[in-house]
């Protein structure tokens, strides 16, 4: 457990990506089976413990330690793991420290009955850097700055194998990973899984802006839509079907619909959307059938999901990723046309024949679910990755609304002690003076860290009212918020919703009363 | 002085908006503006402002205060050594030891039959750098209470220089950059790493110069101490690097050979608070006093009654409360949260 509580430590105080790479390699190559496997998969987010709660955790501690201690404690620290560390009154003479596989191995096999009991013991044996990796490991939500795919570089590094082709065999592997160590280390050959429901990296594309595009000729490219979903690769093959995002993770379990339609053989490259009578919902409705692990009938017929294809990579068992992009589209075209599959249908080419009409083009589209243009050269094989050059994302210049800040709630992991996700609204009815506010967005980023560090002290002086994480607070403080595009939704008092809003700038400068009036951003919604 | 038990000193000392006010002596303590007189217990600029007409101190913050503020410090000082009494009116006024940072003090005001003690900012472990705390018994025990949480339990300041010097061994290639405050943190991370044998120069950020120099004066020895900028900032490579905290992020730390990011503060317990910053290593260590020093300073002043000021008030009103001491928030303006 101590090699494993380091590797957290040090990865929370390491910035740089290289030196994350370096820690995670050296740990990966230094620790034994099958602790390493258990720690890939934490850091991977594949070992949820659902006896592991964060009320029975809270619970312990409150045997403990004087609860109101604790809970102003937990209140200025923020984070449940790291306040219960430093709390806790360890006491390292009653058990011995428990290695990471006895941790995960014991939880797998205890009664419900018993979990309470083993965490108390193990919380008492470690020391606080031990006791944080422990609550992270069970609790999950690790928040080191760790993304699956930077763990799976940092495998890469230890061995013989390349992010790609762990990336394609990763769908089939399970914790602790013993085949696929020994396969790193040269000892054994790639573990077998079965390569008909393979993951296959996707091709990623840069962005671009009108004047990179200017010197290069339009009659070599395709322009087709930049759908607002989520890209995914589909994967059918005998009589079963996978739904991965485009990082390799199986989204499946919530799309039984997209699944219980993929009766054909082949590999899809396309964009996740709810459709209704053939118009794309806002993406927020989408949003209510992600990151669940079931889903219900009523949400299958309110929330109707549907693939927008923009590539086909294997046909019946045949591998077209050499071929170029206009070959590509026509076996798509011809195999879509012989299959039809039910909840798809082809993202058109839009037709082009200059750059400028191009643009013009995009940024009349703010409608229908249109996030901006794909450009893709003709002759472009489908490579894994983000090649420069052959793929570019043109998207739309951001809307911008100046709005008043209502509520700061906190943040998580390294902001988990500042106010960091703010709510905002605009000005709504009354006349001069008896204007209101009314929520329009929910923003969490586009600032530096010393404008959160000054935005956190605003907010502490300026509340009026808290609830648990999330304070109040008076108007005074205006954002100026982009945005890609706003639409109706029932959800919010405003009956907008902005799609991608972010903090643009601070508008420490601006009088409140002076920031934008709802009727104003209705005049942005899609006709 | 015969303490009486109905002693009742919120009738002659109170907050106002300009800080603690002591009525039948006509004084305030570290006054948050200019006031006729003030007793001021350590130089902290959220403690001891410019401009007061006369002040009582220690001479070693009179010094402070003249270094920082020049000629405009104060109208007049009144230098008490530690014990020594000053009366105003009927209320005598001696400063105590704090332990905090050079010249600190406790203000103990004795008026009616009763003694109060004005903590200011202390610690209780040995800091090389100053005097240790002085605990007296008293009615009414005024504390702060910057890390009056129970997550803030500062580790032993050895464990803390051992860390900084560790990483030296391991990166012998890599400018280490602390981060400290101009005052008291600075002094003490370098006399804590003379103590632990790092005989080489130690290099300072130019705003931590005079006030190095001022506590050498006053009989601080702090060893080899060089400034650096500009092209030396090349040549810092398994160095220690000595600046204030702000300086660790803005255009000034460009140029050091890739330089690991210390910063020693209390803060620095929150991992989430250190990662915020930027911070590689944290070294945990602070001039306040942690949870555990806390308590037991409640304890050993044996005061019946405290006020709680400059921090985590509640927490340590609800634990001092469960001790049968009557105990209250003290919610002063004008103080800010200041480095730990």
């Amino acid at each position: 457990m101590k090699r494993f509580a380091r590797l957290l430590d040090a990865l929370v105080y390491t910035p740089s990506r290289n030196g994350k790479l370096r820690l995670l390699a050296d740990y990966f190559t230094a620790a034994p089976d099958p602790d390493r496997g258990w720690a890939l998969a934490a850091l991977t987010d594949g070992l949820a413990q659902r006896q592991v709660k964060p009320a029975l955790v809270r619970e312990l501690v409150e045997r403990r330690v004087d609860p109101v201690l604790f809970r102003l404690s937990y209140d200025y620290v923020g984070d449940l793991a790291e306040t219960v560390s430093l709390i806790w009154p360890g006491n390292p003479a009653r058990n011995a420290e428990p290695d990471l596989s006895e941790i995960v191995e014991r939880l797998r096999v205890a009664a419900r009955t018993e979990v309470p009991g083993l965490l108390a013991g193990w919380l008492d044996a470690l020391d606080a850097t031990g006791r944080y990796a422990l609550l992270k490991l069970l609790m999950g939500g690790m928040r080191v700055g760790v993304s699956a795919r930077l763990a799976k570089t940092a495998l890469a590094m230890t061995g013989a194998a390349s992010l790609e082709q762990i990336e394609e065999i990763w769908f089939g592997l399970e914790p602790p990973y013993l085949s696929l160590f020994a396969w790193l280390e040269g000892k054994a050959g790639p573990p077998a899984v079965d390569q008909r429901l393979a993951f296959r990296s996707p091709m990623l594309a840069n962005p671009v802006e009108l004047a990179d595009l200017e010197p290069l000729d339009p009659a070599d490219f395709r322009a087709e839509w930049k759908w607002d979903g989520i890209r995914v690769q589909l994967v059918a093959g005998g009589s079963e079907a996978r739904l991965y995002s485009r990082n390799g993770e199986d989204i499946g379990a919530a799309f039984p619909d997209i699944l219980g339609d993929a009766k054909f053989d082949a590999v899809l490259d396309g964009e996740l959307l709810v459709l209704r009578d053939g118009a794309v919902a806002p993406f927020n409705d989408l949003q209510q059938r992600l990151n669940r692990k079931t889903v219900t009938a009523r949400m299958l017929a309110d929330f109707p999901a549907h693939i927008r294809l923009y590539d086909i990579l294997f046909e019946d068992g045949g591998d077209l990723r050499r071929l170029p992009f206009d070959e590509r589209r026509r076996r798509l075209e011809r195999w879509h046309g012989r299959i039809v599959p039910p909840r798809t249908d082809l993202s058109p080419l839009v037709p082009f024949a200059a750059w400028r009409e191009l643009a013009s083009l995009r940024d009349a589209a703010r409608a229908d679910g249109v996030e901006g243009l794909m450009l893709k050269r003709r002759d472009s094989a489908y490579a894994a990755g983000r090649p420069q050059g052959p793929w570019f994302k043109w998207k739309r210049d951001p809307l911008l609304a100046d709005c008043v800040l209502m509520y700061a709630q906190r943040g998580h992991g390294r902001r988990s002690s500042y106010y960091s996700d703010f709510t905002f609204g605009c000005w709504r009815g009354g006349a001069e003076g008896a204007a209101e506010l009314v929520p329009v967005g929910k923003a969490y980023f586009g600032f530096t860290d010393a404008e959160l560090v000054e935005i956190d002290r605003w907010v502490r002086a300026h509340s009026t009212e808290r609830f648990g994480p999330v304070r109040a607070v008076e108007p005074g403080l205006v954002f100026e918020v982009a945005f890609d595009s706003i639409q109706r939704s029932s959800r919010h008092k405003s009956k907008l919703a902005m799609r991608f809003p972010r903090i643009h700038r601070i508008r420490w400068d601006k009088p409140h009363a002076e920031a934008d009036r709802l009727e104003t951003l209705e005049k942005l919604l899609n006709p | 002085m015969t303490r009486r038990a109905d002693a009742a000193p919120e009738r002659w000392l109170r907050k106002t908006g300009r800080g603690l006010y002591c009525a039948p002596g006509d004084f305030y303590i570290d006054p948050s503006r200019t006031a006729a007189r003030a007793v001021i217990t350590h130089g902290h600029s959220d403690h001891a402002r410019a401009g007061h007409d006369a002040v009582l101190t220690t001479a070693a913050t009179a010094a402070i205060m003249r270094a920082r503020y020049g000629a405009e410090s104060a109208g007049a000082y009144d230098c008490a050594l530690y014990g020594e009494t000053r009366r105003f009116g009927d209320v005598a006024v001696r400063l105590l030891p704090a332990g905090h940072v050079l010249g600190s003090a406790q203000v103990v005001i004795e008026h009616a039959g009763c003694r109060v003690v004005v903590s200011g900012d202390y610690k209780r472990r040995r800091d090389p750098t100053c005097a240790g705390f002085e605990p007296i018994d008293c009615d009414l025990f005024i504390t702060e209470a910057t890390f009056a949480l129970p997550v803030f339990r500062h580790p032993d300041d050895r464990g803390e220089i051992a860390k900084l010097l560790h990483s030296l061994a391991v990166f012998p290639d890599r400018c280490h950059l602390v981060g400290v405050y101009a005052l008291g943190k600075a002094q003490r991370v370098i006399a804590l790493l003379r103590e632990s044998g790092w005989d080489r120069p130690i290099y300072l950020h130019g705003a931590l110069i005079e006030l190095c120099a001022l506590y050498e004066s006053l009989g601080v020895a702090l060893g080899d101490l060089r400034p650096v900028s500009g092209e030396r900032k090349k040549a810092m490579a398994g160095e220690i690097v000595l600046c204030p905290p702000g300086a660790l992020n803005d255009r000034w730390s460009r140029g050091f050979p890739d330089p690991v990011t210390a910063m020693a503060s209390g803060w620095m317990r929150v991992r989430q608070r250190a990662r915020m910053g930027g911070i590689e290593l944290p070294l945990i260590l602070s001039d306040h006093a942690d949870w555990d020093e806390l308590i037991r300073t409640i304890h050993d002043m044996g005061a019946p009654r405290l006020w709680v000021t400059h921090g985590r008030e509640e927490a340590l009103v609800h634990y001092a409360r469960s001790k049968g001491v009557e105990a209250e928030a003290l919610s002063l303006v004008g103080f800010e949260e200041e480095g730990g």
